[in-house]
């Protein structure tokens, strides 16, 4: 375990910024992508 | 029905079966969920190891986590284009439909792993180079990719006709294949501010093993993520192409 309490874990050493700011870019992008995907999908669905 | 069906051999496949958006769709339909849970499964476990196993770089603090989404991402960025590609090239070859719907399916996410390789790169860079970004080879190349899939998919949405859409998007994306190996090799032919390769098939990896562990299954993650988004997407341009058929109009009937 490399971590002694949350605040540390948040902190990530002083590197909270970029560490965080990748990762929450990131899983942000792979929602709206999932989110996109599921309009289209259901606007093929629909419209005839 | 008499004459028209083709005779093959029992036991041989026959793989242009599968080249048909009507079989291919249903596949897809059921293959997609497991990757996708596959995917998530990867990914929680991918993390964990990440954050809570591998231990802290010596020379780089915490700040080499970033590690676990930005190689995966780069990595994935060049396969996805790869496979777009290989699939462009069959679809002008054998003129068979689903290519180029796979090629069109593929490139939405590759321009997004090839934008988080660039976002993550840059704020890996800016604690350990000092810089967001420099022009050095290995990012210009990487940023080149990111317009390569801007530009297919543009010109794919400015041409009406989606077969011509097809080529005209395959030409581009074979022609962009040259840029792989240069985003790949670049770190070797050119000198960049960005490190060679920590992981090749020749050597063992220059890291921790717990930290190449949580790579390698970050890896597979996105790997696994990748075939479920372009098979949902898929079968989203298959609904929209073939609309007109018949097999789609009873199956849109038929509520699921």
């Amino acid at each position: 375990m490399n971590w002694g309490s949350i605040a540390e874990f948040f902190a990530m050493g002083g590197y909270g910024f970029y560490v965080w700011g990748s990762y929450a870019v990131t899983f942000a992008l792979i929602a709206m992508e999932l989110a996109s995907l599921a309009l289209r999908w259901r606007a093929a669905r629909t419209k005839s | 029905m008499s004459s028209a069906t083709p005779q093959t051999a029992p036991l041989a496949i026959n793989w242009f079966k599968y080249a048909s958006p009507q079989t291919f769709f249903p596949v897809a339909g059921a293959l997609a969920p497991w990757f996708a849970a596959i995917a998530a499964a990867l990914f929680a476990a991918g993390l964990y190891i990440g954050f809570f196993v591998a231990p802290t770089d010596a020379q780089q603090g915490e700040s080499y986590r970033i590690i676990f989404i930005h190689v995966p991402a780069a990595w994935m960025s060049m396969l996805i284009y790869l496979a777009m590609a290989f699939w462009a090239g069959v679809g002008l070859a054998f003129n068979t439909r689903l290519s180029g719907m796979m090629a069109s399916a593929l490139a939405p996410s590759g321009a997004l792993f090839t934008f988080i390789a660039l976002w993550s790169g840059s704020l890996w860079g800016r604690p350990t180079w000092g810089t967001w970004w420099v022009w050095d080879a290995r990012l210009t190349s990487e940023l080149l990719l990111l317009f390569l899939y801007f530009g297919f998919m543009a010109l794919q949405a400015a041409i009406d006709d989606p077969r011509r859409a097809d080529k005209a998007g395959a030409v581009l994306a074979l022609v962009g294949v040259v840029n792989i190996p240069v985003i790949y090799f670049s770190v070797q032919w050119w000198n960049t501010l960005h490190q060679g390769a920590s992981v090749s098939l020749k050597s063992a990896p220059t890291m921790a093993a717990t930290m190449f562990t949580g790579m390698m299954v970050m890896v597979l993650a996105c790997w696994m993520y990748s075939i479920a988004a372009s098979l949902w997407r898929v079968r989203c341009i298959i609904l929209e192409r073939e609309r007109r058929s018949d097999w789609v109009g009873e199956y849109l009937r038929t509520p699921q």
